[in-house]
């Protein structure tokens, strides 16, 4: 019985293993460097997903850089764009994503390494350019095992020659957003304040024989003491100003793109 | 005097809500029809980028290996046989579809026959300009299996939609019919067996 249960969970967990295997049957990680290979150093992959994320801040267009161990059994052009596909990178509309997808040697002898524009980079992205790029830019760096090179290299090539395709509107929308938020936040906190006080000068004025906006200025004089208090709500709207990746946006792909193999 | 119209108001509402539902289904099978059709010029389109490819790859071929005169030939008169071969997406069905692949499946392997023979000429696998074309050619293969794809799976949405009650009778009614897939090539399924 016991023997039954100890197999059973070992089913369990092999079933999860190989369901949680491949990538493109994950849901979408949102960030714009993952490195499942581990060719990549920490700071690096720091230093790539800030200069990414500024990248799509400022034009809008997804850069994912992809290291991985395993292709599911796909080549890796419909590895690439199908990872690109199923996790909508680029914004919608547009198509302006990008997955640079790498495969390091050491696994099992074979390096590939892949670029795939969305639909709408397809343009300023040509095929031949792509296979420059892996060509010219990564290969000769990961042959010597350099990956993090190579990688930088390609991204600096794909930014100039894409950055001037898209803008990033959206971005200048969301902009107003995070200055009117705090604005309506702290103009209801002066109504809450102002309704509590006219309330409380309205029951005062009745008590007492004075006339309601005498109470109401006389309230107002009394509540200065606790002024003090006024600066903890400004500080609130700090938060709204996070720089985090604000993730992937919609975009698809048509299986452009090149890649190459060392 | 009050029962009756009660019951002339229940009939009205449920007449406008068949009405309403009607109406719905209607605008909705002619956007998922439109996206079939847009997909498929989708496909055609990139069946199309391949020919355009064409003329340029056998000139840079023809620079090396002229005398694979047969070979050349037999990719021209494939290409000019796929061009031809247009389906109206009105005119839609699995015949036309059938015809369309066949067409495009002749020049397939008129290049494929063109890419193992270039493998005897060094020369030209290290020329740049066949190089990127090659790079182009492959591209547009992966765009083609996508494009496929997406066809597909809007054919599978307007089906669905249109074949699941109530909407399979106001399909019938609308003249709305089930869309044809583009199938694999006959024998694609079966892998190749390599002899030694």
């Amino acid at each position: 019985m016991k023997q039954l249960f100890i197999l059973l969970i070992a089913i369990l967990t092999f079933n999860n293993l190989k369901a949680q295997d491949c990538l493109l049957d994950q849901p979408a990680k949102q960030d714009l460097v993952q490195d499942y290979a581990n060719i990549i150093s920490d700071e690096e992959e720091q230093f790539l997903r800030q200069k990414l994320q500024a990248f799509n801040d400022t034009t809008s267009t997804q850069i994912l850089v992809v290291t991985v161990t395993d292709l599911c059994g796909y080549d890796k052009a419909s590895f690439t764009y199908t990872l690109g596909e199923n996790w909508k990178v680029g914004q919608k509309g547009k198509n302006n994503g990008i997955v640079i997808m790498v495969k390091p040697k050491e696994l099992d002898g074979r390096g590939d390494a892949f670029i795939a524009p969305g639909y709408g980079l397809e343009g300023v992205v040509p095929d031949a350019i792509a296979k420059r790029i892996v060509e010219n830019e990564m290969i000769p760096y990961f042959k010597s095992k350099e990956y993090y090179f190579g990688i930088h290299q390609a991204v600096n090539v794909l930014m100039e020659i894409t950055s001037g395709e898209y803008t990033a509107d959206e971005y200048a929308k969301a902009d107003w957003t995070k200055i009117l938020i705090p604005f309506a936040f702290i103009i209801v906190v002066f109504l809450l304040v102002f309704i509590s006080t006219a309330k409380k000068a309205k029951d005062y004025s009745i008590g007492h024989d004075i006339p309601f906006w005498t109470a109401f200025m006389l309230m107002n004089n009394s509540g200065k003491r606790h002024g003090g208090s006024w600066g903890n709500f400004t500080s609130g709207g700090g938060s709204f100003g996070g720089g985090g990746f604000s993730g992937f946006g919609g975009g698809s792909f048509g299986g452009g793109g090149a890649g190459g193999s060392w | 005097m009050k029962k009756s119209w009660i019951i002339i108001g229940v009939v009205g509402l449920l007449f406008l809500f068949m009405v309403f539902s009607l109406v719905g289904s209607y605008n909705s099978m002619v956007t998922k029809d439109e996206a079939v059709s847009g997909q498929w010029s989708q496909v055609e389109n990139v069946y199309q980028r391949r020919a355009d490819l064409i003329p340029n790859l056998v000139n840079t071929v023809k620079g090396y290996a002229s005398h694979e005169r047969e070979t050349l030939e037999g990719v021209v008169n494939a290409r000019a046989k796929a061009t031809s071969t247009t389906i109206d997406p009105s005119k839609l069905n699995a015949e036309s579809i059938k015809q369309f692949a066949a067409a495009q499946d002749g020049l397939s392997s008129a290049l494929s026959k063109l890419m193992v023979v270039v493998e005897r000429y060094p020369d030209l696998k290290a020329n740049q300009n066949f190089l990127e074309l090659q790079a182009q050619l492959e591209g547009t293969e992966n765009r083609i299996t996508v494009e496929r794809q997406k066809f597909n799976e809007a054919a599978k949405d307007f089906n669905t939609y249109i074949r699941t009650f109530p909407r399979n009778i106001w399909a019938g009614m609308f003249g709305f019919e089930k869309k044809d897939y583009f199938e694999a090539t006959a024998g694609a399924e079966v892998a190749p067996t390599v002899q030694f």
